[in-house]
């Protein structure tokens, strides 16, 4: 639950405008970005995800170190991991 | 050092730890409290202890959200999710914690319905797909999640939901951390501040800790290398004399925090005159409850709750533990009574809870709980 977890932009929702498509570990879901209203976000750019809404805009190098940190946190990153994708927000 | 290749960059740990260590004073001990309990999965996940001279030690403290929830909550969030008609919906984190009678996975078992959701939006999802259901989310967590749960509120709100509600259990770091200052039972030299909380609340509200009580705070990343160096960076300020409040983790955490979170939250919760923290007692004006404006969604006003007060196990040292007054395995029934698999006490559930991060990671043994025990 307080995992920060880093999602990739894919795009904004179409049908709702505080939603956006993100790739988590290769997933794909909806997350909220109303948190961030105001910010530049373009497909590409990283966020920092806590319990389905993007929380901070991060750089590239950041949400790898981030990644790379919550592989090692195990069972734990697995279960909000599975979380996730179980999650449907949209 | 046998952690030492266990994560990348231990070149640069050693040269920090070198630092680290040039920076102490020979005759002098230092106690730094990591307040995040992310802090204290990545110490002792990779043995950060192992990197410092004996004369500093980082000591846990009360940032898991989990671990804070007193056994009379976690009843009367039973309680609610027993009522006809109701779904109660909770993050994973919370299924295990106990109550005085029972944790969720229990009241589950025995009929009540009860889901885990990853975000309170998808608990809003459930009472949307549900009208003829009570659906309430279980709000745990401090700055971190709140602000989802106040953006889920002002939708739920926009889109007319009369369904739903929510269990209103946030916490605030600040009150927190002044009653642990506040605390005559631990002299601390400075704190290694929260992350993610902080990417919410800014840097400003640690002024006082600075201003007040002189101890230095440094808010940090949760890699071992963002920890080493904020333990360099409050033992410089230490030897400098110095009592400042300072970012370590400037690439994620804004100096003024994210003022949308913040404004969402000031329209969605007022503040409590006072909350029961699991082990630390009363403290005041340290939690958040629903604001009037949004009493239709405050599961309190909207079901009679018992409210009763529930003592905690008296072999359970959550308290002191939370405090960081003891460590996890100084605790009577650590390992033994108390494991993740039948926990006593809330630090034993969470991940991020000292005692279970502790347990885990196998840093544990019984000779050093018989030496504890006997000192």
């Amino acid at each position: 639950m307080c995992l920060g977890i880093p999602g990739e932009l894919i795009g904004p929702d179409e049908d709702q405008a505080d939603l956006a498509v993100v790739d988590v570990s290769g997933v794909r879901r909806k997350i909220n970005v109303g948190l961030l209203e105001g910010e530049d976000l373009r497909p590409g750019d990283w966020v920092l995800i806590h319990v389905g809404f993007a929380l901070s805009k991060i750089s590239e190098d950041e949400a790898q170190a981030v990644l790379d940190f919550l592989d090692g946190m195990g069972q734990a990153y697995a279960d909000e991991l599975d979380a996730i994708r179980e999650s449907s927000i949209g | 050092m046998r952690f030492v290749d266990e994560f990348r960059d231990a070149d640069t740990a050693r040269a920090l730890a070198g630092q680290i260590a040039g920076l102490c004073e020979p005759g002098r001990t230092y106690k730094f409290m990591e307040v995040c309990g992310g802090h204290t999965h990545t110490i002792y996940k990779h043995g950060l202890e192992d990197y410092l001279p004996e004369s500093v030690s980082l000591v846990h403290g009360p940032g898991c959200p989990v671990c804070v929830i007193p056994m009379g909550r976690v009843d009367d969030a039973i309680h609610i999710a027993t009522r006809p008609g109701v779904i109660m919906t909770s993050f994973g984190d919370m299924m295990r914690v106990p109550g005085g009678r029972g944790s969720f996975f229990e009241a589950k078992a025995a009929g009540a319905d009860i889901r885990m959701v990853y975000s309170p939006l998808d608990a809003l999802k459930i009472a949307k797909a549900n009208p003829d259901r009570r659906v309430v989310f279980m709000a745990i967590g401090f700055e971190t999640t709140a602000p989802s749960t106040a953006m889920t509120v002002l939708r739920a709100a926009a889109d007319g939901v009369d369904n739903f509600s929510v269990f209103c259990n946030h916490v605030l770091i600040i009150p927190a951390i002044k009653a642990i200052l506040d605390s005559p039972d631990l002299r601390l030299d400075g704190f290694v501040g929260p992350g993610h909380v902080s990417t919410v609340i800014g840097c400003r509200p640690y002024g006082f800790i600075a201003s007040e009580y002189a101890k230095p705070l440094v808010v940090a990343g949760f890699e071992p290398l963002d920890i080493l160096q904020s333990v360099w960076m409050l033992l410089r300020q230490v030897r400098a004399g110095e009592a400042v409040v300072e970012n370590q983790y400037g690439r994620v955490v804004a100096w003024d925090g994210n003022p949308r979170a913040l404004d969402a939250m000031g329209q969605v919760f007022s503040l409590r005159p006072w909350f029961e923290w699991r082990g630390l007692g009363f403290i005041s004006q340290s939690a958040l409850g629903m604001a009037d404006a949004y009493a239709r969604f405050d599961a309190e006003r909207v079901f009679a709750l018992p409210g009763v007060r529930v003592a905690d196990p008296k072999a359970c040292q959550c308290g002191e533990v939370l405090k960081g007054v003891l460590r996890p395995w100084e605790c009577k029934v650590f390992g033994t009574a108390c494991t993740p698999e039948t926990p006593i006490g809330t630090c034993m559930v969470s991940s991020e809870g000292a005692c279970a991060a502790y347990y885990n990671f196998g840093r544990f043994s019984r000779e050093r709980v018989r030496e504890a025990t006997r000192a």
